[in-house]
């Protein structure tokens, strides 16, 4: 379908079809939900963090493949990566969907922080609707991390 | 009613300027009326005329421009008035949306009648509009909720009626679902009300664009519907009430307009329908609600009504035809209660995706969970994608819908 291969790039669909660590851990193991208003998405993201580092992550909950999918990812990107980098990560991931710091202003893209399969989504930022299913996950994550 | 017409589609459509409009070289496809409708050129030079030509404060200038704008204010009251068969026309109030009509049905006459322990009688397929209020008046004042189950065709399940009803102070109820489509046997369901004592507090603002409505025959007690669903413009809503029960009830809003006289230790109110009319309303957007009352009172609301049964039979019957299972249709399938609204599922693929790739052949549908979460749950679903048909949408229109939904499949292949 032309116009929309920049938002449904193979590997989103691949991630879609087949989310990696799907599924929760058990208490006490930090756990929030996200939602997303718009639609009634809504996420579960469940963290272990032991000695500053994400040894484990799983995700649940329903929603569309750009939601699913960026959570798919997220996952792959963060587990086994010490919370700090993680905390980069998640603000080099706003920055590339347009979402401004907590001052207001644009988030410069930090260059020592690799994106990788992420910048797949970057196609999202061209329908602003999206947006709210991408980062929906990495809302949930600082959550999730904020509990640890 | 007269006998239903031969509906020229074709030439509604060339009424509304929006519908002309291509986006990369094709039409639109607009079906999301049950969200908002388009508005027709008769709407949009009323409400233009009325700025270029008569627009004054209402209800407070002794000067002739101030009276001709009244008037015209007045005027589309009384349009109002018989568009649904009210007794006075001082029983219409303008509001914001339906949504305050029915928030001010709640915390006035609510606030007034209502206390902890009493029960209000809602279903499982009403909108938020007419549930929150209820829940922020159950937080305040602890009445008790209840709720009308629906049968796996998503009708209302009326089988226990006679016990939810028992005791309820109020039943308030949807006439026709924004998700499924389904129409409620209003009349049967008001008399059920008054029967165990409760007030029928009806939602029409699905129900009122796309058929005939007389709350006189239905002995309902209140209704509420938008102007923005039937043609108008947003930003105004009607509540209709008993004249009785308006007169009981406390303001909802204060200020300006809304009383009789100020003092310092207090205030009296204004008679009806003023008393519910804080503020300088909408005063151009009822001139337009009037002028599309008139524009669809023209068409004959019984026509409307015969041509939507037409598109809705045909999109059932093209659409199962065409896809078979792959297509849940959720709501009724006979189209005697229903209209031709339709939350649906295709081929497991999430309905902003299908919504996403709808929009890329200008199919304007919506996708999320249509205020409606209790109902959504109930149907065991996070979203569903909804079409919905209205007079200026036609079977072609059912058939660029499904060609496009075809294309979906090509995207998102499990």
């Amino acid at each position: 379908m032309p116009g929309l291969e920049d938002l449904y790039r193979e590997i989103i669909l691949d991630h879609h079809r087949n989310p990696r660590n799907r599924g929760e851990l058990p208490p006490p193991a930090p756990h929030a939900v996200g939602h997303n208003p718009l639609c009634g998405d809504e996420i579960d993201v469940y963290v272990q963090v032991d000695d500053g580092i994400i040894t484990d992550v799983k995700v649940g909950g329903q929603g569309c493949s750009i939601s699913q999918s960026s959570a798919s990812m997220m996952s792959q990107a963060i587990k086994g990566r010490p919370v700090d980098e993680v905390q980069a990560l998640i603000r080099r991931f706003k920055g590339m969907m347009s979402i401004p710091d907590e001052d207001g202003n644009p988030i410069e893209p930090d260059p020592a922080v690799k994106l990788g399969d992420l910048e797949a989504l970057q196609g999202v930022v061209k329908y602003p609707v999206r947006i709210k299913c991408a980062v929906l996950s990495w809302y949930t994550l600082l959550d999730a991390l904020s509990q640890a | 009613m007269t006998t239903p017409q031969p509906f020229d589609v074709a030439t509604i459509k060339q009424q509304f300027p929006l519908l002309q409009r291509e986006l990369n070289g094709a039409p639109l496809v607009y079906l999301d009326s049950a969200n908002t409708a388009q508005k027709p050129q008769v709407v949009i030079d009323a409400m233009s005329r009325f700025m270029v030509h008569s627009y004054a404060p209402i209800n407070r200038s002794a000067y002739a421009l101030a009276a001709e704008a009244t008037d015209f204010y007045e005027g589309a009251r009384t349009k109002v008035q018989r568009f649904i068969n009210a007794r006075r026309a001082h029983e219409i109030v303008f509001t914001k949306n339906a949504t305050e009509s029915l928030n001010l049905v709640a915390f006035s006459w609510g606030r007034a009648n209502l206390q902890a322990g009493d029960v209000v009688l809602l279903t499982h397929m009403e909108h938020h509009a007419n549930i929150v209020p209820w829940h922020m008046l159950a937080a305040e004042r602890g009445i008790v909720l209840r709720w009308v189950p629906l049968t796996a065709d998503g009708q209302l399940d009326l089988t226990d009626l006679t016990s939810l009803l028992d005791g309820a102070k109020v039943f308030s109820f949807t006439a026709m679902s924004n998700v499924l489509g389904t129409i409620t046997p209003v009349q049967q369901l008001c008399a059920a009300a008054h029967a165990a004592g409760a007030l029928a507090i009806v939602d029409g603002c699905q129900y009122v664009p796309h058929n005939v409505t007389d709350v006189q025959a239905w002995d309902a007690d209140f209704l509420a519907f938008s102007s923005h669903k039937l043609c108008g413009p947003s930003g105004v809503g009607v509540l209709w009430g008993r004249e009785a029960l308006l007169d009981a009830m406390p303001p909802f809003l204060g200020g300006g307009n809304m009383i009789a006289d100020v003092r310092l230790d207090g205030f009296t109110t204004a008679e009806l329908p003023a008393k519910f009319e804080a503020g300088t309303p909408p005063i151009t957007e009822v001139v337009g609600l009037g002028a599309a009352v008139d524009f669809l009172t023209g068409l004959g609301m019984c026509n409307i009504r015969q041509h939507e049964i037409d598109v809705a039979s045909y999109a059932m019957r093209s659409l199962t035809e065409r896809f078979g299972g792959d297509i849940q249709l959720h709501g009724p399938t006979n189209v005697e209660v229903r209209g031709a609204t339709f939350s649906f599922g295709f081929r497991g693929i999430h309905p902003h995706d299908l919504s996403q790739v709808l929009d890329q052949t200008n199919v304007c549908v919506r996708a999320g969970h249509h205020c409606a979460k209790p109902l959504m749950r109930l149907l065991g679903v996070n979203a569903t994608a909804r079409a919905s048909f209205y007079l200026y949408n036609d079977t072609a229109d059912v058939d660029v819908f499904a060609d496009a939904l075809d294309s979906a499949s090509d995207i998102f292949a499990m």
